[in-house]
C-alpha cells in the first residue's frame, strides 16, 4: 500500500458543500421572463479543514443546521464535497478506481442516529451482520455462525438472538446491532452521527461505554458528532466546534472545557445543564441561528456575539493557534 | 386490531409470518380467500369438473340450444344444471372453461405488468435523474388515457387472441406499478439501512434487489391484488365488446355478450350465470386485496 505513515488517518482539506442545483434550461428561460426566482444555493460547509489522527476520538459539536452531519456524511463518503478533498491514510480516496476505492472505503464505517431506520426490517440479525463480510470474502461460509456470535458478544448481545428480526429488539439493542454490523468489515474509523441521541439516557451511557471499550479493544478512531456537550466530553480527546458551516474552535477536550476561547463556545458551555445545585441564570444565546441561505458577512457569529466589534462585520476570522493544539477563529484574539 | 400480536408469537418470527397472522384476523377476508381458492381450483381443474368440453363442437347438440336450467339433454346422458346457450353448450361447462381463461389472462397480465412496472419504477426511484423524469412523463401520458381505450386501440391493431389481450392489458396497466414502485423506492432508498449497505461496499444490484426491493413490495402486492380484479374485468369488458378473445374460446365476458340478446325473451341464464361467476371472482379478489392493504399499511404495521 502507498499509505503514508505520518499522514492523519482521515483528513478533509478545505471541504465545501453547496446544496441547490444549477438552474436548468427551462428555469433560466423562466428566470429571464421573471416567472421564476432562482433558488439560491445553501452553503452548508465553507472550506472546512479537519484532520483526525489514528486512535484519536474527535467530538464535533454544533447546533442543528450548522453542517456537522453534512461533514460527517462527506467524511464517510456518503456525500460528495462540492470542493475540497478527502484523504484516507494520505490517499485521495475519491480519485481511486472504483474497486480500489471500495477496498479502502470498508475501513470507514458509520453508526447512524436512528436505530429503527438503520436496520433493514426484512433481514435477520445474522444476515445483517454476515452479509457484507461474506460478500467481501472476509468470512467463509462455514465460519459464519461463529463469526456472527463473536460480533454479537463483542457488542454485548446474546448470540442466541441472531435469528431474530430487528423489530423484536429495543432501541438500545438495535444500536448495538448497528455497531456490530459496522464492525463486521473490520473498520479502522467510525463516524458516529448523533449515535446515541435517539436513546434513553440510561441506555446512552451503556452505548457510550461500549464505544470506549471498543476503542481500547480494537484501536478504533472516532469522529463523534453530537449536539450534546456532555456526551462529547465523556468520549472525546479533542473537540471541534462548528457554527454555520465553519469550524470556529478546536482544542483538546480538557483545554476546551477549561478555557473556551470563542464567544460561541463560551455561550455553549454556559448553557450546558449541570447537576450542581446553584442559582443559575440561563443566558441564552441571543436570536436564532441565521439562515445558511443568507449567512451574515464577516464572522458568521457576529449578530449574536456579545463582544462583536466593527471588524467582525466585514472580515471573516481565520482559525489561528492561540495555545498548543488549541485553535480558534475570533478577531478578539488578534489583540 | 392486529398489531399487538408480537408478544404471543414465538421468537424469530419473520415479517411474513406476522403478516399471515394479521391477515387471518378478518373472517370476511378468510371467506374471500376460501372463495378465491375454490374459484382458482375450479378454473384449474375445469376439464375434469365440467360435464362437457364446450370447445369441442362434436359434443354440442344444436337441438339442445337455449334449454332452461335443470333440463336433461336430448340424448339423456346429462342434465344441464345451468341451462344451455344458443349453440346448445352446457352453461356450467362454459363458465368453468371461461373462468379458466379469465383467470389466466388476468393473472398473467398482472404478473407481467408488475415485473415491467417494478423494474422501471425501481430504477427511476433509486437512481432518479433524467430517466426518472422521462419515465414519469410517459406514465402521466399513459394514465391520462382510460385503460379501456389503450387496450381497445392495441387490440384493434393486433387482432384477437389470448397473447394479444395479455399484451394489451400489460400496456394499459404497467404504469400503476411503475408509479407505485417509484414512490416507495424513493422513500425506502433514502433510509439509513440503504446508506449502511452502500458503506458496506455492497454492489448496486445487491442493494437494489436484496435490500430495496423486499421493502418496496408491500404496497405493490396490494396494487397487484386489486389490479388482478381490474384486469379480469377489463378483459371481460373487451370480450363483451367482441374485441378480446375468439368466439370459439369464450371467456366470461363473451359468454355474457352471447346471452345479452336473449335477456328480454326470458332466457336469463345465458348471461346471468357467467355474470355471477365474474362477480364472485372479482368480489373474492377484492376482499383478499382489501385485507392485504390493511395488513400491509405501514401506519398500522409498526408498534
Amino acid at each position: 500500500m502507498t499509505s503514508d505513515k505520518a499522514a492523519p488517518l482521515l483528513e478533509l482539506r478545505a471541504v465545501s458543500k453547496q446544496f441547490g442545483e444549477q438552474p436548468g434550461r427551462i428555469e433560466r428561460v423562466a428566470e429571464s421572463l421573471g416567472w421564476h426566482t432562482p433558488a439560491r444555493p445553501v452553503q452548508a460547509l465553507d472550506a472546512v479543514n479537519l484532520a483526525i489522527a489514528a486512535g484519536e476520538v474527535v467530538g464535533l459539536v454544533g447546533e442543528s443546521g450548522c453542517g456537522k452531519s453534512t461533514l460527517g456524511r462527506i467524511a464517510v463518503g456518503l456525500a460528495a464535497a462540492s470542493a475540497g478533498e478527502r484523504r484516507w491514510r494520505g490517499i485521495a480516496i475519491d480519485r481511486l478506481p472504483p474497486a480500489e476505492r471500495r477496498h479502502h472505503q470498508l475501513g470507514i464505517q458509520m453508526i447512524f442516529q436512528d436505530p429503527y431506520a438503520s436496520l433493514n426490517p426484512r433481514m435477520r440479525v445474522r444476515e445483517l451482520i454476515a452479509e457484507a463480510p461474506r460478500v467481501h470474502g472476509l468470512v467463509g461460509r462455514g465460519a459464519e455462525a461463529d463469526f456472527v456470535a463473536a460480533r454479537l458478544q463483542q457488542v454485548g448481545l446474546d448470540p442466541a438472538l441472531a435469528e431474530r428480526f430487528p423489530h423484536q429488539f429495543s432501541g438500545g439493542q438495535r444500536a448495538r446491532i448497528g455497531i456490530a454490523r459496522a464492525l463486521a468489515v473490520n473498520p479502522a474509523f467510525l463516524v458516529c452521527d448523533e449515535a446515541v441521541a435517539a436513546l434513553d439516557v440510561s441506555i446512552q451511557a451503556q452505548v457510550l461505554n461500549l464505544f470506549s471499550h471498543l476503542r481500547e479493544q480494537l484501536g478504533l478512531t472516532y469522529l463523534f458528532i453530537s449536539h450534546d456537550l456532555g456526551v462529547v466530553r465523556h468520549l472525546s480527546d479533542r473537540v471541534v466546534i462548528m457554527y454555520l458551516g465553519r469550524v470556529v474552535e478546536s482544542a483538546p477536550v480538557d483545554e476546551l472545557f477549561a478555557h473556551p476561547n470563542h464567544p460561541y463556545t463560551q455561550a455553549l458551555l454556559a448553557e450546558a445543564p449541570t447537576l450542581k445545585v446553584e442559582r443559575k441564570r440561563f443566558l441564552a444565546i441571543r436570536g436564532e441561528l441565521p439562515s445558511p441561505l443568507d449567512p451574515p458577512r464577516g464572522c458568521h457569529f457576529h449578530p449574536r456575539c456579545p463582544h462583536a466589534i466593527a471588524r467582525c462585520r466585514v472580515e471573516m476570522p481565520l482559525l489561528r493557534e492561540i495555545a498548543p493544539h488549541h485553535q480558534s477563529a475570533c478577531h478578539l484574539n488578534a489583540g | 386490531m392486529s398489531a399487538p400480536a408480537d408478544d404471543r408469537l414465538p421468537l424469530g418470527v419473520g415479517p411474513f409470518a406476522r403478516l399471515v397472522a394479521a391477515f387471518a384476523d378478518s373472517r370476511l377476508a378468510l371467506a374471500g380467500l376460501a372463495l378465491l381458492l375454490t374459484i382458482a381450483l375450479a378454473a384449474a381443474f375445469a376439464p375434469w369438473l365440467a360435464p362437457q368440453n364446450p370447445y369441442d363442437l362434436m359434443q354440442l347438440d344444436i337441438l339442445d340450444s337455449r334449454l332452461a336450467p335443470g333440463s336433461p339433454s336430448g340424448d339423456g346422458r346429462l342434465t344441464y344444471h345451468l341451462g344451455t346457450d344458443a349453440q346448445g353448450r352446457d352453461m356450467l361447462s362454459a363458465i368453468l372453461y371461461g373462468l379458466r381463461i379469465s383467470v389466466v389472462v388476468g393473472v398473467s397480465a398482472t404478473v407481467l405488468a408488475l415485473l415491467l412496472g417494478m423494474a422501471l419504477g425501481l430504477v427511476a426511484g433509486y437512481f432518479g435523474g433524467r430517466f426518472d423524469t422521462l419515465l414519469m412523463r410517459i406514465v402521466d401520458i399513459q394514465l391520462a388515457f382510460p385503460s379501456i381505450l389503450t387496450a381497445m386501440i392495441l387490440l384493434a391493431l393486433f387482432g384477437q387472441g389470448i397473447d394479444k389481450i395479455v399484451i394489451a392489458l400489460v400496456a394499459s396497466q404497467w404504469a400503476y406499478y411503475a408509479r407505485t414502485t417509484r414512490s416507495t423506492a424513493m422513500v425506502e432508498g433514502r433510509k439509513e439501512y440503504i446508506e449502511a449497505a452502500r458503506l458496506l461496499g455492497l454492489s448496486t444490484a445487491r442493494i437494489v434487489f436484496r435490500h430495496l426491493l423486499p421493502n418496496c413490495l408491500p404496497p405493490l402486492i396490494v396494487v397487484a391484488a386489486l389490479q388482478v380484479a381490474a384486469a379480469i374485468a377489463l378483459e371481460a369488458t373487451l370480450s363483451f365488446l367482441g374485441l378480446g378473445l375468439p368466439v370459439t374460446e369464450p371467456s366470461l365476458g363473451l359468454l355474457i355478450a352471447n346471452g345479452f340478446q336473449y335477456l328480454y325473451s326470458g332466457r336469463y341464464w345465458i348471461s346471468v350465470f357467467p355474470g355471477v361467476a365474474l362477480l364472485l371472482t372479482i368480489l373474492a379478489i377484492n376482499l383478499v386485496a382489501d385485507q392485504l392493504r390493511d395488513v400491509l399499511n405501514p401506519r398500522l404495521q409498526k408498534q
